[in-house]
């Protein structure tokens, strides 16, 4: 037995791979519901990489939210009962793994810059298929829209090109396929 | 049948349509309106207590040793907060508790009005559910969803949160008949093949063991009934958490005590050592499986639970069932005959012979003295001269809280009440004030500790008050004795803090709140004075005066394994055949 600092509690190191999934929860629309996701999230300790969250049905009250987060396989087993038991919750799915799905996230990226930047900057958004939203002379603001990572890409290419301020959605997601979750 | 009332007066109506006959509370302006509703209505009984923490370990006292809904009244702001350890509380224990709140009325919330809180952002993370009603449309509805929440499923503490405007207002109220829930429907039936794979590896298994908690409890007198008969058939030895304790008869031979942190010797080897573990009811709590990574290490695992989130939580396992207890065991039961099952009798036999051994070194056992008082004799004696007479018992937290679970033998589900999640000094007495409220003729006694009992001492007056003659028996030791013993087990002995300096004198206590006091300084006079206490019909402060270096074992210390366990220095050597295991 590894020394124990001296208490009745026994101290682990928790080696396990952490891993990053994408859950979609259906819930019903009442006031307070997204507090007792993210109050569940701080309480137990759990990462939030990304959360979105929009109402889908008007008539029906339900909101859908997609949280993108991280841990242990264990960990994740656990967050998904732990948004189960939430008495708002209708379903929860795991987007990556019981049926890949389609994720997607929107950014609104501002660059400011003049002569040879300023063409490079439009140039590489058209790699990206980002569309300008809006321009001055010495400005612009891309749209763009694609996974996380892609997003990341050009953001990153953005930097030395005069990147001024980021506003991005977080990731939304659907399953493939006929079916609804 | 629908009805006009006002939102005050649908509280009190949907409480009686409930069947709730009585209620735990304190005044204040923000419920003045539901007091006022009460006032005029005598079908509920209302317990005026002395502080809100008071009021909720009442309604869960009353709650587990009922079965019933324990439910709370109280007011906005304060009320609210101080409500907030009884609910979380009654969270950790899964206790059905239905909590009413006064808010300020609707157009002031959100203005830092007066007694104003964010009741509702307070306690969202220790209740099951709560609500804040905006809308008068809305109370019937969310009042009867507060019942079927709190009760259903894993039971719960829900706090409704009602401005006083709301309560002023009109509206149409409904009863309860069909309530449904959108999106709440707790699961009761446990899956028939995963069932059926557990009676398969009950009738194989070679070193059995069946390891139960309060799910038991909660899921009714019929839970206990049936844990009895399967736990019979198979022959098998079984032990139970803190919270589980009375749902099997610790006078059976196939008992083997509490396991756990301060279990038995025998109950802590034989969940090391088994091949099968049967949970049901209860949640590898951390108090419970010691260090982990060496928790039971060779055995398959089957775990029953109300609640998935509680399935391969603390400990991963084989066949995981997600149902309500006695529904589970209901169906256990009818495949273990219909398929004829049998135990493997060869095997048993050899493993009850292990655990005999266990057993034969007597962990429990103590050294008395001639001119003191040891605790576990009083709680010994305590057991003896009130066997017998269904005995309801509720407990503080420390050494007592351990040496009562140890000590006192439990028959039946629902007579032991105590804080084992949340482990709060202070429930005891308002407990023993909501059982003997529950059950106005029995014994009820509070197995105290001095420093506990002062936590919530004042609900010695709401006993007074409503003549209810609940037992305060205080093993006193001058010291927060649990803490006092990791000190000198963990700390090197150094004593920080944990001295019960300037205590009161309890019996002078106990008369000035109108109640009786007693005290009990030698062996001597332990029986007379127990007696004593028993047989006065009022409420009663015991000053127990025990040993003040008394610990409370088996331990097992700091990130360890079961079969690491510390044992006192008066329980049984080990027999040779287990000479391979070593003790600290
Ligand atoms: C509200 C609260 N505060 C602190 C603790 C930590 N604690 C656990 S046991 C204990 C000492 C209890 O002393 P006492 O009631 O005299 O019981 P004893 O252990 O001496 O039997 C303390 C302080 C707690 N469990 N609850
Ligand atoms: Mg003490």
């Amino acid at each position: 037995m590894t020394e124990q600092p001296k208490s009745a509690y026994f101290l682990v190191d928790n080696k396990a791979a952490v891993i990053s999934k994408t859950f979609a929860v259906l819930v019903d629309n009442e006031a307070g519901v997204l507090a007792r996701v993210v109050g569940l999230f701080s309480g137990r300790g759990y990462n939030i990489e990304s959360l979105t969250v929009a109402e889908v049905d008007h008539l029906d009250h339900t909101s859908r939210i997609t949280i993108v987060t991280s841990g242990t396989s264990d960990v994740l087993e656990q967050i998904k009962h732990q948004l189960e038991r939430l008495v708002p919750v209708h379903k929860v799915i795991d987007l990556t793994e019981e049926t890949p799905g389609i994720q997607r996230e929107m950014a609104l990226v501002k660059v400011a810059g003049q002569g040879e930047k300023r063409v490079e900057a439009m140039r590489l958004s058209d790699v990206f298929r980002a569309r300008v939203v809006d321009t001055t002379h010495s400005s612009f603001v891309f749209e763009i829209t694609g996974n996380q990572q892609k997003i990341d890409a050009f953001v990153d290419l953005m930097r030395p090109l005069g990147l001024v301020e980021v506003s991005r959605t977080g990731v939304v997601a659907i399953t493939r396929g006929a079916e609804a979750m | 049948m629908t009805q006009d009332l006002s939102g005050a007066e649908m509280v009190i109506r949907a409480l009686k349509d409930h069947g709730v006959r009585h209620i735990f509370g304190y005044p204040g302006g923000a419920v003045l309106p539901i007091y006022d509703a009460l006032f005029q209505d005598d079908g509920i009984e209302h317990v005026l207590v002395r502080h809100e923490q008071g009021a909720t370990h009442a309604a869960e006292g009353y709650a587990r040793s009922t079965g019933k809904p324990g439910v709370v009244l109280v007011t906005s702001g304060p009320g609210a907060t101080n409500a907030v350890t009884g609910l979380t509380d009654a969270l950790m224990d899964s206790i059905p508790l239905v909590c009413i709140t006064g808010q300020v009325p609707t157009h002031l919330i959100g203005n830092d009005a007066f007694q104003e809180a964010d009741t509702v952002g307070i306690t969202r993370p220790c209740t099951k559910h709560n609500w804040l009603v905006r809308d008068i449309k809305d109370l019937p509805r969310i009042l009867h969803e507060a019942f079927y929440i709190a009760t259903t499923g894993r039971p719960g503490p829900v706090v409704v949160d009602i401005p006083k405007d709301v309560q002023f207002k009109h509206g149409t109220y409904f009863g309860p008949s069909n309530i449904k829930h959108k999106t709440y429907q707790p699961r009761i039936k446990g899956d028939l093949r995963k069932i059926e794979q557990s009676v398969e590896l009950i009738a194989q298994a070679k070193r059995p063991i069946f390891y139960t908690g309060g799910g038991i409890i909660n899921s009714g007198l019929l839970g206990s009934q049936l844990l009895r008969e399967f736990v019979r058939m198979t022959g098998f030895p079984i032990t139970s958490t803190l919270m589980g304790l009375g749902a099997y008869p610790a006078s059976d031979k196939q008992w083997l005590g509490m396991l756990g942190m301060h279990g038995t010797y025998e109950a802590n080897m034989a969940m090391h050592d088994c091949d099968l573990m049967i949970a049901i009811g209860s949640r590898f709590d951390d108090r419970v499986t010691g260090r982990v990574d060496a928790f039971s290490p060779n055995s398959r695992k089957i775990h029953v639970d109300i609640d998935a989130s509680s399935i391969n939580k603390n400990v991963r396992v084989d066949v995981g069932i997600v149902g309500d207890a006695a529904h589970v065991l209901e169906d256990m039961i009818r495949l273990w005959k219909a398929k004829v099952l049998r135990p493997n009798g060869a095997a048993l036999k050899s493993w009850w012979m292990q655990i005999d051994g266990w057993r034969a070194r007597n962990c429990l056992a103590y050294k008395t003295a001639k001119d003191v008082i040891k605790p576990q004799q009083a709680i010994e004696r305590l057991y003896e001269l009130t066997r017998g007479r269904k005995t309801y018992i509720s407990t503080e937290v420390g050494q007592h809280q351990m040496w009562a679970a140890q000590f006192y033998k439990f028959e039946e589900p629902h007579h032991w009440m105590t804080s084992g999640g949340l482990g709060t000094m202070g429930y005891g007495l308002p407990a023993a004030v909501g059982i003997q409220v529950a059950h106005p003729d029995a014994l009820v006694v509070d197995i105290a500790g001095e420093a506990s009992v002062q936590m919530t001492m004042q609900e010695i007056s709401t006993a007074v008050q409503y003549d209810l003659p609940i037992k305060i028996f205080i093993l006193n030791n001058r010291y927060m004795g649990m803490v006092r013993q990791w000190q000198q087990l963990l700390h090197g002995g150094r004593y920080s803090h944990s001295y019960s300096e300037a205590l009161p004198d309890f019996v002078r206590l106990a008369e000035a709140y109108g109640a009786v006091g007693i005290r009990a300084t030698t062996p001597g006079e332990l029986d007379e004075k127990i007696k004593e206490m028993i047989d006065v019909k009022r409420p009663v402060l015991f000053d127990c005066v025990v040993d003040q270096h008394e610990n409370c074992f088996p331990m097992i210390p700091s990130g360890a394994a079961h079969n690491e366990m510390i044992l006192s220095d008066a329980a049984g050597e080990p027999q040779v055949s287990e000479a391979g295991k070593v003790l600290v």
